[in-house]
């Protein structure tokens, strides 16, 4: 067949074929640039000694100085960090907690519960904005003429009302957050070798024993990983935020997008650096956790299956 | 805390005792009728193909299943719902499960911080163990580090320190390499005879088997075939299956042409007339004249001779063909095409240089003594 018809000359199809890879690889660098050189151009404008935003004028950190002096800014950064926390610790031990009830649920229900965490996660930070704030507003009306019927009743002077506030961020966050804790922790308890808690049963360690001396250790990382991502995604959100939040206690995101409103100072800027640094910081620490995990459970695979030749020593 | 079994029910000979038990998984019988009975110090195989239940019974000693009916005993106390964690059974798993966030001495100290012994004995009963296992200064490596054969002795010191009254294994040798096997049975059967500990021991490796244990029980689909010393296996198969699974043996189909039932002897006709006598290994069996029948003849019982059979009284001789002739070291191994079909008949060089005497197409006769005849009726 191919050997009576002469193929097209070797260097042509080379010539095609580094053509497109140079597409490929310009294509990939237009990408990078597009998201990334916004990200530096903020990182870099935070530095700048000058006045406006749109020149640059030598560096400084003359406008950190502002912002860290920036009452308004450092209260919304700590609301951002309180509400960060407190969406970790929360999100992290319900999610924890749900992704070991799933674990012993029978597998139709679990399948349920498992469409229902990705869809969490999946939801629009809008609609779950929209959503909590209903349910919110719903729900204080309820309870506070309930509050005040009780303390007028016990006649214990003026009632106490519930409303949004940093509580209600904390809350729609750890909605969404706890999936991620779930699905990642999921994901470590179905990687993770049945014979270790038997093994443990078999040394005489209790259910409970077994739990805290064989499975937390196991599910560490998955937990400290969902840990860090809880507060990430806290840290950064805004659109939930803008919906339950309460008056006059904005989030560091709620915070700069309401001063870009009054024009971008390069005291935003480095507001947004600081930001980006913490994320990143985070976000790096995650993907270390996770490499340092699964070369681990890499080296126990190759150990257990391929046995070393030198094993007689 | 795990209370080991008490010392009133010490003078029970058996360790383990599994009294009619069955493990039924939905419309899967894993583990059918099975009677076991352990005895103090010996050491115990489980054989069979996969999926004959091997593990499930393993598990059912150790207590992660819970057999659907039939009772167990260990040390002489029945261990019905006494869950892995009382009972004083310890366990070697194939793929070692050993603990990946601890070294190799917290892994082998585990059991003993669960029983609350003092952190100087844990350290000293942990040396011992790994003194035992020939890993002492392996102490503070990860798990994970270590090479198969390595990570396997850690799992047996685990296992070893706690002083079980009974140590299962599941097939702890098979990820190892056929050198690296070959030692560590010998290793594995020292220690058991030094320690004295009953070894229930699973595995697929008929070599392994009779190399290792006292008592073979060799298991197909869930039921014990027939229970043994090495010898009276590989001597005496009671069917098929078992003289299939524990050594090779050359098989001739017949009909039982004469019965002497009280003297356990049968005679079988071949189709081909051919009539072989032979004893029949299967005490229990009540076969009648005409049943199906199978001879089987170990390779090594076959005498191979230049020129055509004589016959003898008291033995079996057929004309043949040496088909293929292959060279095993200490032995040799001769495919022979006969009257009664294909034989496998094998040599062993007692030492000095064999001077062959056969050679490949030529003409022989074989022959065996009715002595070697197993009839097998099932
Ligand atoms: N938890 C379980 N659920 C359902 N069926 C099971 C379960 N455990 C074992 N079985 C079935 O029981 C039978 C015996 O399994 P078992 O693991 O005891 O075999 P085995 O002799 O150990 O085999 P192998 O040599 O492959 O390990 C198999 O058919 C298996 O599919
Ligand atoms: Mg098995």
């Amino acid at each position: 067949m191919t050997d009576r018809t002469t193929p097209p000359p070797r260097a042509a199809i080379d010539r095609a074929g580094r053509w497109v890879d140079r597409a490929f690889r310009i294509q990939a660098t237009a990408l990078y640039l597009f998201l990334y050189v916004p990200i530096a151009l903020v990182v870099l404008f935070s530095f700048n000694a000058g006045n406006r935003t749109g020149e640059l004028r030598g560096l400084s950190l003359r406008w950190y100085q502002v912002a860290v002096e920036d009452p308004f800014a450092m209260g919304a950064l700590q609301n951002s960090f309180v509400v960060g926390a407190w969406t970790a610790v929360i999100a992290t031990t319900l999610g924890t907690l749900a992704a070991l009830a799933l674990q012993r649920t029978p597998r139709r229900i679990r399948a349920v519960f498992e469409a229902i965490t990705y869809v969490a996660i999946i939801i629009p930070g809008i609609v779950i904005g929209i959503a909590t704030l209903i349910f919110f507003v719903n729900a204080f009306a309820w309870i506070n003429p309930q509050l005040a019927g009780i303390w007028a009743a016990i006649g214990a002077g003026a009632p106490p009302t519930i409303g949004t506030g940093l509580h209600t961020i904390i809350a729609a966050h750890v909605l969404f957050t706890m999936a991620i804790v779930i699905v990642l922790v999921r994901a470590r308890l179905a990687g993770m070798d049945r014979s270790l808690t038997e093994a443990s049963f078999d040394l005489f360690a209790s259910p409970l024993r077994t739990f805290v001396q064989v499975t937390l250790p196991q599910l560490r990382p998955a937990i400290i990983t969902g840990a860090l991502l809880a507060f990430t995604f806290s840290f950064d959100d805004y659109v939930i935020a803008s919906f339950v939040a309460g008056p006059g206690k904005p989030t560091l995101p709620m915070y700069v997008f309401s001063s870009i409103r009054r024009g971008i100072t390069p005291e935003i800027n480095a507001i947004a650096a600081m930001v980006l640094t913490v994320t990143v910081t985070l976000l790096v620490i995650v993907s270390l956790i996770y490499r340092r995990s699964s070369r681990i459970a890499a080296a126990q695979r190759a150990a257990a299956t391929a046995d070393a030749a030198a094993g007689t020593s | 805390m795990p209370s080991p079994p008490d010392s009133t029910s010490r003078d029970v000979s058996a360790d383990v005792e599994l009294i009619d038990v069955t493990k039924r998984f939905g419309s899967v019988t894993a583990v059918d009728h099975v009677a076991l009975q352990i005895e103090r110090g010996s050491f115990y195989s489980l054989l069979g193909p996969s999926g004959c239940g091997k593990t499930t019974t393993l598990r059912m000693i150790a207590g992660f299943e819970q057999p659907t009916s039939g009772e167990i005993l260990i040390a002489g106390v029945p261990v019905a719902g006494v869950p892995p964690y009382r009972r004083n059974v310890n366990t070697v798993f194939q793929h070692y499960a050993l603990f990946p966030h601890m070294d190799v001495a917290r892994n082998v100290g585990y059991g003993l911080r669960q029983v609350g012994v003092t952190r100087d004995e844990e350290q000293r009963r942990v040396g011992e163990a790994l003194d035992l296992v020939r890993l002492s200064g392996y102490d503070r490596r990860r798990t994970w580090e270590l090479s198969g054969g390595q990570q396997q002795r850690v799992a047996l010191a685990r296992a070893l320190v706690n002083r079980p009254t009974v140590l299962l294994l599941d097939e702890p040798l098979g990820a190892l390499d056929l050198k690296l096997r070959k030692e560590m049975q010998l290793e594995l059967k020292g220690l058991q005879q030094e320690l004295g500990i009953t070894f229930v021991y699973v595995t697929h490796d008929q070599d392994e088997a009779l190399t290792m244990s006292d008592v073979i029980v060799v298991m197909r689909d869930g039921r014990v075939q027939q229970q043994g010393s090495p010898e009276a296996l590989y001597e005496r198969p009671v069917n098929r299956f078992v003289a299939g699974f524990i050594g090779q043996s050359n098989t001739i189909a017949g009909r039982l042409s004469g019965l002497d039932l009280d003297g356990g002897m049968a005679s079988v006709e071949t189709p081909t007339g051919l009539v072989l006598n032979g004893r029949i290994t299967d005490h229990g069996a009540r076969p009648s004249i005409g049943d199906e029948a199978i001879v089987a003849i170990r390779p090594e019982r076959l005498e191979i001779a230049p020129g055509t059979p004589s016959p003898t009284a008291g033995w079996t001789s057929v004309a043949g063909r040496i088909h293929q002739e292959t060279y095993l070291g200490d032995q040799t191994e001769y495919r022979l095409a006969t009257d009664l079909g294909q034989l496998v008949a094998r040599r062993a060089h007692h030492g000095h240089a064999e001077t062959t005497t056969v050679r490949s197409g030529e003409s022989i006769s074989v022959r065996w003594p009715d002595d070697a005849n197993l009839v097998l009726v099932a």
